[in-house]
């Protein structure tokens, strides 16, 4: 019998803790810059665009559409061997930020990049909840 | 470009040698190219981390003085033409005399390069990749290539036509690794998915081995035992926010090689129709395509057309492209293998020497940032 590898859990740090704990709920969770208005992803102190630290986390609704996609069949590393083939993708929410992700609850001939898909909620450890995506 | 020079190429971990001795056998075999001695080399020049640096370099070869030791920043092969960059301008600037751009892998003795990610907890940027499989560059490389495509319409035949060109090139080069294994289209359509749209011959190989390029100041060329080749340019860099994490960069299909190549151009005063041969850096041919239609040698609408083998082969190809087999057939030396073929087209003594060359562009590490290009001539472009 196969043995499952723990997979790499994420670290949060405290600048990126409100992202999972609003995953934990069932929330995403973005930040948006007060000064430009510009939202920013991954977590970070100061606004990619205007260099400003006021950062306020606000919920989103987690739709968005396929941005790119591949489907891997040789795992690179054995931990994911038990999710070959894996769909991994980016996802380009509706407030324009773009997120890794994989996709969930649909068939490999259905994805098409530019489709329509929101978020779902894949809690992997009494911590942590992994954002993922399916076909809206 | 006074002289190259190359190891024994090796399946990567099959190196019967250190690295550090690989590296100095390939500076010694440039050196007796360029009918230089050991000891005159003043500089030098690596990329991608390399582990050999320069001054233990110098104090193995016996240099009588060390006047510049540099690292291009970047991992991958981004840098290949970094190395050339640095050392041209170290030369131009009157740092050092004698240069020499290196490159050399053992993984065997240092553990495999590129491989995914140590797993466990992660933090930073991985904590928004790793936990979801996301973790080599095969698979970050075919999500760019993948929406590049979507955008332009680019049929699966534009990748083949990439590989099928370096693995027939290999074939009349006795170096390389791929030599006396041909491949066909059909082996290639039969290939298995590595990672979507790559397949197994979409990927570069991975080897052990290394490379060298000696540079002197260009009124040395005449003195030198080969027929002249200059860099006429080498440029790096990326676009705004290029390295932007989790796949955040504004422009994402991209090679990265929009504003580097055209400051190539206006600084080597070429446009691409100037261009006779190409080396571009295949880590997938998937970049090798992003990097084609960025240096202005097709529009992105007119890839399915240009991407052909006929356009591709040397002799009479319309840009013949992996002359020696490059990274896929050739060796993956991390580029440099390509650079030397870029210079031997100008020389006249490549496996698949295009006739009447005299000007050759080398294009390194598409989708990593930095990446890099240069440009080389012959007496004639100058
Ligand atoms: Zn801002």
């Amino acid at each position: 019998m196969d043995v499952e590898l723990l997979k790499p859990l994420p670290v949060p740090t405290p600048v990126s803790l409100p992202f999972w704990e609003g995953l934990a709920e069932g929330k995403v969770r973005l930040q948006k810059c007060d000064a430009c208005r510009t939202w920013v992803f991954y977590p970070r102190s100061r606004c990619s665009c205007c260099l400003s630290d006021q950062l306020r986390w606000r919920d989103v609704s987690g739709r968005g559409t396929l941005y790119t996609f591949t489907i891997a069949r040789q795992p690179t590393s054995p931990h994911f061997a038990s999710d070959t083939p894996q769909l991994l993708a980016v996802v380009e929410l509706e407030e324009g930020v773009r997120l890794t992700t994989n996709l969930v609850h649909v068939a490999e001939a259905d994805i098409r990049v530019g489709m329509r898909v929101k978020a779902c909620f894949e809690r992997v450890s009494p911590d942590i909840t992994l954002l993922k995506f399916q076909p809206a | 470009m006074a002289g190259v020079g190359q190891t024994t190429y090796y399946k990567h971990g099959q190196s019967p040698h250190a690295e550090s001795r690989l590296a100095l056998e390939a500076i010694l075999n440039a050196c007796a190219d360029a009918g230089i001695a050991p000891e005159e080399i003043d500089g030098f020049s690596s990329y991608s981390n390399d582990r050999n640096d320069g001054p233990r370099m110098a104090a193995a070869l016996g240099c009588r003085e060390l006047r510049f030791s540099n690292m291009f920043w970047g991992g991958g092969g981004g840098g290949a033409a970094g190395a050339i960059q640095n050392a041209a301008a170290a030369i131009a600037g009157g740092l050092a005399d004698c240069v020499v751009a290196y490159r050399g892998l053992a993984q065997g003795q240092f553990g495999r390069f590129g491989r995914g990610a140590e797993v466990g907890q992660v933090s930073g940027e991985a904590a928004h990749t790793t936990p979801f499989g996301l973790m080599s560059a095969a698979q970050m490389f075919a999500m760019k290539a993948m929406r590049f495509m979507h955008d332009h319409n680019v049929e699966r035949s534009a990748l083949r036509a990439i590989a099928l060109a370096s693995y027939q090139h290999a074939q009349t080069n006795p170096l390389a690794i791929m030599n006396g294994r041909p491949l066909t289209p059909e082996k290639y359509d039969d290939s298995r998915w590595i990672v979507e749209p790559f397949r197994l011959f979409d990927c570069c190989q991975e080897n052990d081995g290394a490379a060298a390029i000696i540079l002197v100041p260009a009124e040395r060329a005449r003195d030198l035992p080969h027929p002249p080749c200059y860099v006429l340019g080498a440029t790096s860099g990326g676009h705004y926010r290029a390295g932007a994490p989790v796949h955040n960069t504004p422009d994402y299909a991209s090679s990265h090689f929009k504003t580097v190549a055209r400051r190539l151009y206006d600084m080597a005063g070429i446009e691409p129709e100037d261009v006779n041969v190409l080396q571009s850096y295949e880590n997938f041919t998937g970049g090798v395509l992003m990097a084609i239609v960025e240096h202005g040698f097709c529009e992105p609408d007119e890839v399915n057309d240009f991407f052909s083998i006929e356009n591709f082969l040397a002799p009479s190809g319309r840009l013949p492209l992996n002359t020696s087999g490059g990274n896929l057939a050739e060796c993956y030396m991390h580029g440099l293998g390509l650079t030397i073929e870029a210079i031997r087209q100008i020389r006249g003594d490549s496996p698949n020497a295009v006739p009447g060359a005299e000007v050759s562009m080398m294009i390194a590490g598409p989708m990593v940032t930095p990446v890099s290009s240069c440009v080389f001539g012959s007496q004639a472009t100058l």
